[in-house]
């Protein structure tokens, strides 16, 4: 069917994704592109839930973690018994899987009996009660340090240790694109299906036969598996797993890299966990407000682009194939000084405040920009951060309805290019 | 019209805090029967439908399908007894195609299940009746089409289609023709005909035309009690039904009846 | 005795602090249908807020001046932010919610920093009110209550006895009909949000310098009092209060008592190595989870809540 034209373009993308390391074989990017790839598979299996499902979940991260600590006992028992080796690592992020879908079997028959607002509260309970419970047994869940272990260990396999970390990659790269096609595959069988149906309109899905609640739970044990998955080959990764894994961070992270994203695409929550985890990386070494401008982005989009980058790719999408967007261009290149110049001002005005505020410790309150001191205790910088603001915003409100305008246009004789 | 009743109301009553909203309905409908429920506004027909279908439950009483007491079941376990329904307001997958919409109401019947190791594509007998619904329901050419995206009279058809698809030989339907023009009323009707054809069928009807076109039996409910049941000439010419449902006068009643529509 | 009619005490007024977030949640999911996550974050924000104006002027001016102020943000935030992603449906506004709990979180660390801040309770009421036995019991949480109890007696003749009440209740249920017969609904919804984040602040004021008033408070309880909500009914300002007060006392019997599973199964003749692995867990250590546990038997055996009678 529409396979083929899919292949010729999946031929290129795996090029791209094995050439990746000799392309960035630094040491940082090779690990932030492990760390993609879990993220990847992690956001997707969460979409299962809130895309899919219609399920939004405040404590994903219960079945990331529990299939990270599962991995991690057996990749310690192994490494303990020095047997199976490199096998042993191939296979572990099943072993997470499976410790996943195993939580999700257990917990999804408590947290699916509700759908809508209650799930969300409820998992965000079930969520707290797993993370408060795993320090009580420093045993299982290796208390305040985690757990750790050696994921290079017996024999290689045709040369392959693990140790390298661009052999790890790999292996990420290989489970990734396993866990993805299998979570797009599952769209299209019939519970993908009822899982749409059960979220659009629960009430009619029970006149056709089918009950809600299993469909929920079906949905969510599977969820647990992929999330398991992830859990695993951060094991490998990291070679460590704390209780962190398990918490309320680590759900919201999730949920923020699959809205981001989009939800209303199959691809959304991809785009949304490379993006989110290279800002995290990223941004982090230059501010200590990166939490705030990311909180800052995420509402931004809830109330402006409530379907995620994704959404916004669609939406190009028709106009491009009918060569309209060229309308559009010479408006966002209006709109792109404005932008950066709001922009400006406001990190201007939150790294102001964090200076001041005494958020920085010994009190730091002047730092370096463009080789000029910036002393945030005098009033220019904030004069100038303030005009910034107020004037780019302005600017931006003119440009903005240009390009507004210009859209109602494309839309217009896109919709007339299609009839055709 | 000597077998064994299929679906057997028996005393059944619904009653909302103090309001007894069903008061002890008694109605037997044999196979292959077409039976239509008439009454004014507020006399409890889509309660009763809604107990029928297990999206209610009923006070007291029992209702059975085949013999099979099915007064406290669910309502997916009704479906998949035999028993569909239709809804009054449209009540469809609107973010689906019209395909899909059917194929979902096939799935559960032919062999789809709540599988997650097969593709749905794949399903042959459940895409073979979802086809052959679209078919029946004249919507082919709108196949790819999302239900939102219909029109009115298409999106009553495309209810009718899901409400079918999965083949229950009992079918309810609530308001076929509400809203809709002489013409696609007429047409709606035929499709009614068409596809109900073999099986027993209950409709909610305002629209009398469609009534005595229709229906085989016609029984009259009033204040949540049937007053009357029987072939459509007799309750005609019924003087309690006159009295009761038609009250003052037929042309009054009528007139009113099209206003609700 | 003792120690029972203590733990008893401040059991109790934990758990009308943990009403005061409960039932101003409770108030605006019933007529919204918006379940706010930011809730706690509003409790915490009154913490600060107090703080920093009672550097300045003092603990008194802070504790009415703090919940106006956060009432007046919640206002705002309700009128520019949620009525905007109103029309997308429930799943935004959660979102949207979450955002800005996120963002409280991050606007609280880069403002009084990552530690606590040293916020206390007033001289004037640092003292011991009456005797319990051998001990004297503390004024600020005779305080507490006091401020709880007035509190929840002013929504109670605020909602019953006045107009502004009569259309809160009447939009409780029929938003549609209220705006027919020419109310100012929206108004009404954010009269109600910013009231409701006012009495979340003011159990910050009242509870950030009996407790702790830190950043990672408003997870803390934000949690909990979600849990209140599910364990009492969606919707029910009842079930809150029931459920608030349980939890509160349960939780603060929990920490207070000593004991080990340990020691029972010893009694019992249970010594095995399962028994060491989950005897060892003090229930002080357990208290933490008991209201996620009391929530999952809750759901397990009555999924509405005690008092709810909501579907969704």
């Amino acid at each position: 069917m529409k396979g083929r034209p899919h292949l010729v373009a999946a031929l290129p993308a795996l090029a791209c994704l094995v050439a990746l390391p000799f392309v960035f074989p630094q040491g940082f990017a090779l690990s932030l592109m492990c760390q993609m790839g879990i993220a990847t598979i992690f956001a997707l299996s969460y979409n299962m839930l809130l895309g899919q499902t219609g399920l939004l979940s405040f404590g994903h991260a219960v079945y990331f973690g529990l299939g990270a600590f599962c991995a991690m006992h057996v990749l310690r028992w192994a490494g303990g018994s020095g047997g199976g080796g490199a096998w042993v690592v191939i296979a572990l992020p099943l072993v997470g899987g499976l410790g996943g879908l195993i939580a999700g079997i257990v917990l999804g028959a408590i947290t699916t009996r509700r759908a809508g607002t209650i799930f969300a509260m409820i998992s965000l309970g079930v969520g707290e009660m797993v993370a408060s419970v795993a320090p009580m047994f420093p045993a299982l869940f290796g208390g305040e340090a985690g757990l750790n272990a050696n994921r290079v260990f017996g024999a290689p396999l045709f040369g392959i240790t693990f140790g390298p970390q661009r052999q790890v990659y790999y292996l990420i790269v290989a489970w990734a694109l396993l866990a993805a096609w299998g979570m797009h595959a599952l769209t299209r069988t019939p519970l993908g299906r009822m899982a749409n149906a059960a979220r659009d309109n629960p009430e009619r899905a029970q006149f056709v036969g089918y009950h809600p609640q299993m469909v929920r739970f079906l949905m969510l044990a599977l969820s647990g598996f992929f999330a398991g998955i992830a859990g695993g080959l951060s094991a490998i990764n990291y070679e460590i797993v704390t209780g962190e894994s398990l918490g309320a961070h680590t759900s919201a992270l999730v949920l923020l890299m699959a809205f981001i994203g989009g939800i209303g695409q199959f691809y959304g929550p991809i785009i949304g966990a490379v993006l989110v985890t290279f800002l995290q990386t990223a941004l982090s070494q230059y501010t200590h407000a990166w939490l705030f401008y990311f909180g800052l982005f995420f509402l931004f989009m809830v109330l402006e682009a409530p379907g995620g980058i994704a959404s916004l790719v669609q939406l190009h999408r028709e106009p491009w194939r009918q060569g309209l967007l060229r309308w559009v261009w010479p408006q966002y290149a209006l709109a792109a000084l404005p932008v950066a110049l709001t922009l400006a001002g406001l990190i201007g005005v939150v790294e102001l405040v964090y200076r001041v505020a005494g958020g920085v410790e010994a009190g730091e309150t002047s730092w370096k920009l463009f080789g000029n001191a910036i002393d945030a205790t005098r009033w220019q910088p904030w004069a100038l951060a303030l005009l910034l603001f107020a004037g780019g915003g302005a600017w931006l409100r003119r440009a903005w309805s240009g390009v507004a305008w210009q859209w109602k246009m494309v839309l217009l004789a896109t919709a007339r290019g299609k009839d055709r | 019209m000597s077998s064994a009743p299929v679906l057997q109301l028996a005393g059944v009553h619904k009653t909302f805090g103090q309001t007894a909203i069903i008061r002890g309905v008694d109605l037997d409908l044999v196979a292959g029967e077409r039976h239509a429920l008439i009454g004014p506004n507020g006399a409890g027909k889509s309660t009763l439908f809604n107990l029928i279908s297990g999206r209610l439950h009923a006070t007291a009483g029992t209702i059975r399908l085949r013999g099979a007491d099915i007064t406290r079941a669910t309502p997916q376990a009704i479906n998949r007894m035999g028993l569909a329904r239709s809804f009054q307001v449209t009540n469809l997958f609107h973010r689906m195609t019209v395909f899909e919409n059917l194929r979902c109401g096939a799935l559960r019947s032919r062999g789809g299940g709540y599988a997650f190791w097969r593709r749905v594509d794949g399903v042959a007998e459940a895409n073979a009746r979802a086809d052959e619904v679209l078919d029946a329901i004249g919507l082919a050419r709108r196949r790819e089409a999302t239900a939102g995206e219909l029109t009115y009279a298409e999106q009553r058809a495309l209810e009718i289609g899901v409400t079918i698809a999965c083949g229950a030989d009992v079918i309810l339907l609530d308001e076929p023709t509400a809203g809709m023009s002489r013409s696609e009323s007429a047409a709606a009707v035929a499709l009614i005909r068409k596809v109900t054809a073999g099986k027993t069928l209950v409709m909610v009807e305002h629209d009398m035309d469609v009534v005595f076109g229709l229906a085989d039996r016609v029984s009259v409910l009033v204040y949540g009690e049937v007053i009357a049941t029987g072939a459509p000439d007799a309750i005609h010419a019924n003087a309690r039904v006159q009295e009761a449902y038609l009250g003052t006068g037929l042309a009054q009643a009528g007139a009113a009846e099209t206003a609700h529509a | 005795m003792e120690f029972f009619l203590v733990s008893l005490l401040n059991g109790v007024s934990y758990g009308l602090l943990l009403f005061m977030l409960s039932s101003g949640l409770t108030l605006i999911f019933s007529m919204m249908g918006v379940l706010n996550f930011a809730h706690a974050s509003f409790y915490m924000l009154g913490a600060y807020f107090a703080y920093q104006i009672s550097t300045a002027v003092g603990f008194w001016p802070a504790l009415v001046l703090a919940p106006l102020l956060v009432g007046v943000v919640g206002g705002a935030i309700e009128r520019y932010g949620l009525r905007r992603v109103h029309r997308y449906g429930h799943v935004p506004e959660l979102l949207f919610t979450f955002g800005l709990a996120y963002l409280i979180e991050e606007v609280v660390h880069l403002i009084w920093g990552r530690i606590a801040v040293d916020y206390r309770i007033p001289e004037a009421l640092d003292f011991g009110a009456f005797q319990v036995f051998d001990s004297l019991y503390p004024a600020y949480r005779v305080f507490m209550m006091a401020v709880s109890i007035a509190m929840l007696g002013a929504l109670y003749w605020t909602l019953t006895r006045t107009r502004i009440g009569l259309i809160i209740r009447a939009a409780l249920t029929h938003a549609d009909m209220v705006q027919a017969l020419g109310h100012n609904v929206p108004r009404v919804f954010m009269l109600v949000f910013g009231g409701g984040c006012a009495l979340a602040a003011l159990a910050g004021v009242i509870g950030g310098n009996a407790f702790v008033t830190e950043p990672a408070m408003a997870a803390a309880v934000g949690s909990i009092v979600f849990v209140v909500i599910v364990v009492g009914g969606l919707g029910s300002l009842a079930g809150a209060f029931i459920a608030s007060l349980a939890i509160g006392v349960i939780q603060t019997f929990a920490v207070a008592l000593d004991w080990s599973l340990l020691d029972t199964f010893r009694e019992v003749g249970w010594t095995g190595e399962a028994a060491r692995a989950i005897g060892t867990i003090k229930l002080s250590q357990f208290a933490p989870v008991l209201p996620y546990i009391l929530m999952v038997l809750i759901l397990i055996f009555r999924p509405r809540g005690l008092l709810g009678r909501r579907d969704t």
